[in-house]
């Protein structure tokens, strides 16, 4: 019954997700670029475009609040379909792949929106950071679907909560994070239509935001990792194995260490550590989906078969 | 290079060994090669993900070597199959240590002369500054120091006067994040303790698992008692810390679909100190559980796996009776259908060759819930129905030729060559028997369980733990804190009772935003409706 809920609730959350990405999308096609000038150098060039600009601008705000808005809502039924699965399977809602994309997306959506209040020329990246996202719940929806359930003894302890649940927010912070340096790249390439890439926020924003969000990220990532060998202590009889998952996990954290690293380097502070930031989001994307799927190891929890 | 300007000679220049020794050590140490070898480091571990490793998985690597025999070999020699114990790997992580030791021990007291320094002086003109304001407040200069003062606790500070224009300048310098350097020399100087900390388990620790029947008891005596060892590169097995434990009961439940919901074994140990003092009588009561191991003396025990043993008498022609209960292996984890082979040798003979005729192994598949019907299968892990399929094997079991033999399984080539031959096969539920040829009646009694125990000795894993947190507390500080400078300048103004106040602020690490905090300083000294100044 609740199960039922809580699948209801999670549809819900993507279809409208999806109804945000649009809305912002609107909001930006509703925004004209900047006409270069290039003759008349007479007049101030605002003074002709602004007049009819104005209202089309005026639309295309309430188009971006309405996004914004519409988010928070996404982000309501998402947690509603977190909870209800909690409730429905009388555990903590993170005991299977589906559970773990949902809580990963919920994490993103949630540090977007936070991200927005303190950035809020970020807004403009909006769509770029729902797509990931909606198509991940997708894929966890479909593909990789679990019917509520109980899970195996080893996967009943208190750091299951702790450990699980710190991945999972971290990497719905290094989501974000990744998804604004690709976005950084692509303002401050050439490879991309002037016409998408200006509607961006600019350059700067986009590499503020991609640090800003790693620096939360880091540490809860190295929390996690660290929850994990005490769990594993207790469970596995050792702490660290080079299990698979563990492996690649250390991967990433040396990848995102090297990132912080090139924050520090002349020459890498920007475009290079975009570069590196993306390595480490590639990583955790293969350690969610190649790693659990296809290798197999001691993480096999996938709940996939 | 360093040398060149004075070697304008032709020919190979030739530099001293101490400047190649300091150039080697200054690229070593450079943020450029530590970011070289993290990347490194990332790259060289992925093969240990998407490779099977020998200390993981050793028969998918034998199944890789029979996919791959070409490649195999090859890749196994630049140790591909044992990634995390290769020198390669070892050197680049070595290499990282040495880098980071190397760059951040400078920085250690570099910040160290820091924080005995006083900020620097207030720079001539602030407007230049990030952050930057000036007004005229109430107050005389000496009022409005009063309230920087206030103002600047919890900053390290200096203040100075200086004779400017014929009047007093007050001039306030602060500074604060101190704690984030702090923070990322504790997370480099951690890493370094968590890698000793880790090396100290890899070399002192030792591992050992080991199959116990319920109702026996196993003693960490020696290697020998194990049924696998791996021990730590200091350890040679002669002096395990002397510990016993009893399996007393063992408990599985499953749901209804056959998936486990609990396992939990009740058991007796003793501890050193028991041992020494020879209370071997009394045994500690405890319980292993998933996610519970029991700690005592340095040691964990874990309850790894666990399975069945079924029991077998035999009754010889002549009237002796020999019983044996030996594990049987699990071949389905899902149903628990086990797999194994329970060997006997007649008691009473002496002759060699008689002896070698006579031997007796029963092996085959053993279900704890059978299926029923000829073919034997398991349906479910939990003993209700308990059922046998065995071959009874006559001959020679091979157990003199001094090869090592699997407990589970009779030697393959003994039935090849005919010493080893059928004699019966049966299906058995407890309490049926079969008899042979020869009048030997073999009798299915019942099944006992055993438990797979894991002893784990790691002295080092506390301190990986201290490190561990160390570097949190370490890299959390040194990401979250920033380090700001702050400075006033108060100049009494040209009307009576008021002073003009300059501010500036700059932050020295990155740009997350100092702004909000100066705002609410200037705020403070200046007022809120000053924005714009």
């Amino acid at each position: 019954m609740l199960a039922q809920y809580s699948d209801w609730f999670y549809i819900a959350a993507v279809a409208v997700y999806v109804l945000a990405m649009v809305l912002h999308a609107y909001a930006q096609a509703a925004v004209r670029t900047r006409r270069p000038v290039l003759v008349g150098a007479g007049g101030t060039p605002a003074d002709i475009p602004a007049a009819e600009e104005q209202p089309a601008r005026a639309v295309g705000a309430r188009a971006a609040n309405m996004g914004v808005s519409v988010a928070v809502l996404g982000a309501l039924l998402h947690l509603a379909s977190i909870v209800a699965r909690g409730l429905a399977t009388e555990r903590w809602p993170l005991g299977n792949m589906y559970e773990f994309i949902s809580m990963i997306t919920f994490a993103a959506v949630v540090t977007w929106l936070v991200m927005l209040r303190r950035v809020p020329a970020a807004r403009s990246a909006a769509p770029w950071v729902l797509l990931p996202i909606v198509v991940l719940m997708t894929l966890g929806g479909t593909a990789l679907y679990t019917a509520a359930g109980p899970v195996m003894p080893a996967l009943r302890s208190y750091w299951l909560p702790v450990h699980v649940t710190a991945i999972a927010i971290s990497s719905g912070l290094l989501i974000v994070s990744g998804v604004a340096s690709i976005l950084f790249l692509l303002r401050s390439g050439s490879g991309v239509p002037a016409a998408i890439a200006e509607r961006m926020p600019t350059a700067d924003v986009l590499d503020r935001v991609a640090y800003r969000v790693m620096i939360v990220a880091f540490p809860l990532y190295t929390f996690a990792v660290v929850a994990g060998a005490v769990w594993a202590e207790a469970a596995w009889g050792r702490f660290w194995g080079w299990d698979p998952k563990e492996t690649v996990a250390f991967v990433a954290w040396v990848i995102y260490a090297a990132y912080l690293h090139a924050r520090a380097t002349a020459g890498w502070r920007t475009g290079r550590a975009a570069w590196i930031n993306i390595a480490g989001l590639t990583t955790m994307i293969f350690n969610l989906f190649f790693i659990n799927l296809v290798v197999a190891g001691l993480h096999s929890y996938a709940g996939v078969g | 290079m360093v040398d060149s300007l004075e070697r304008p000679a032709p020919g190979p220049v030739r530099t001293s060994p101490f400047a190649v020794l300091r150039n080697a050590w200054r690229g070593l140490t450079s943020m450029r090669t530590a970011l070289v070898l993290l990347f490194l480091l990332a790259v060289a571990a992925l093969p240990g993900a998407l490779l099977p490793q020998r200390s993981l998985n050793l028969n998918l690597v034998d199944q890789y070597f029979t996919d791959h025999p070409d490649l195999a070999p090859l890749m196994d020699r630049i140790g591909l199959f044992d990634v995390f114990a290769a020198p390669w790997f070892a050197a680049i992580y070595l290499m990282l240590m040495v880098s980071l030791i190397g760059c951040v021990l400078p920085r250690s007291v570099e910040h160290l002369r820091a924080l005995r320094t006083p900020p620097v002086a207030t720079p001539r003109n602030l407007g230049r500054l990030p952050h930057h304001a000036t007004g005229p407040v109430d107050g005389t200069p000496d009022e409005v120091a009063d309230r920087v003062r206030a103002l600047l606790r919890g900053w390290r500070s200096a203040e100075r006067t200086e004779e400017r224009a014929g009047a007093g300048v007050r001039e306030f310098s602060a500074e604060k994040g101190y704690l984030r350097e702090a923070g990322n020399v504790l997370f480099h100087l951690a890493m370094v303790g968590l890698l000793v900390g880790f090396a100290a388990g890899k070399l002192y620790g030792y591992e050992g698992s080991v199959i116990i029947p319920v109702g026996n008891q196993f003693c960490n005596s020696g290697i020998l008692g194990y049924d696998s060892f791996r021990a730590g590169l200091r350890v040679d097995g002669t002096e395990l810390e002397p510990f016993c434990l009893r399996i007393d009961q063992f408990e599985a439940s499953y749901r209804a679909d056959g998936q486990a919901a609990d396992y939990r074994a009740e058991i007796g140990y003793q501890t050193t100190s028991d041992l020494d003092e020879g209370s071997t009588a009394e045994w500690r009561p405890a319980t292993l559980a998933v996610n519970a191991p029991l700690r005592v003396d340095g040691l964990r025990v874990y309850l790894m796996d666990h399975g069945y043993a079924p029991r077998f008498t035999v009754t010889f022609p002549d009237g002796q009776q020999r019983t044996g209960e030996i594990q049987w292996r699990v071949v389905d984890p899902s149903t628990l259908l086990s797999e194994g082979a329970t060997k006997f040798e007649r008691p009473g003979i002496t002759d060699e060759e008689q002896r070698r005729t006579s031997q007796l192994a029963i092996t085959g598949l053993f279900a704890p819930t059978s299926s029923g019907g000829d073919v034997v299968t398991s349906v479910f892990p939990a003993l209700r129905d308990p059922e046998v399929a065995v071959d009874v094997l006559r001959g020679d079991l091979g157990l003199d030729d001094g090869r090592g033999q699997s407990i589970f399984q009779v030697d393959q080539r003994q039935i090849e060559s005919g010493a080893l031959q059928r004699v019966a096969r049966a299906n058995l539920v407890p309490g049926q028997e079969i008899t042979l040829d020869d009048g030997t009646v073999i009798r299915f009694d019942g099944v006992n369980q055993w438990v797979g125990v894991q002893v784990s000795h790691d002295p080092g894993q506390d301190w990986v733990l201290v490190f561990a947190i160390a570097v949190l507390i370490g890299i959390t500080l040194s990401l979250t804190i920033r380090r700001r400078r702050f400075w006033v300048r108060l100049q009494a103004a040209d009307t009576e009772g008021r002073t003009v106040v300059e501010l500036g602020g700059l932050a020295r690490t990155d740009r997350a935003g100092y702004g909000e905090e100066f705002d609410r300083l200037r705020a403070e000294l200046l007022g809120p409706e000053k924005k714009d100044g």
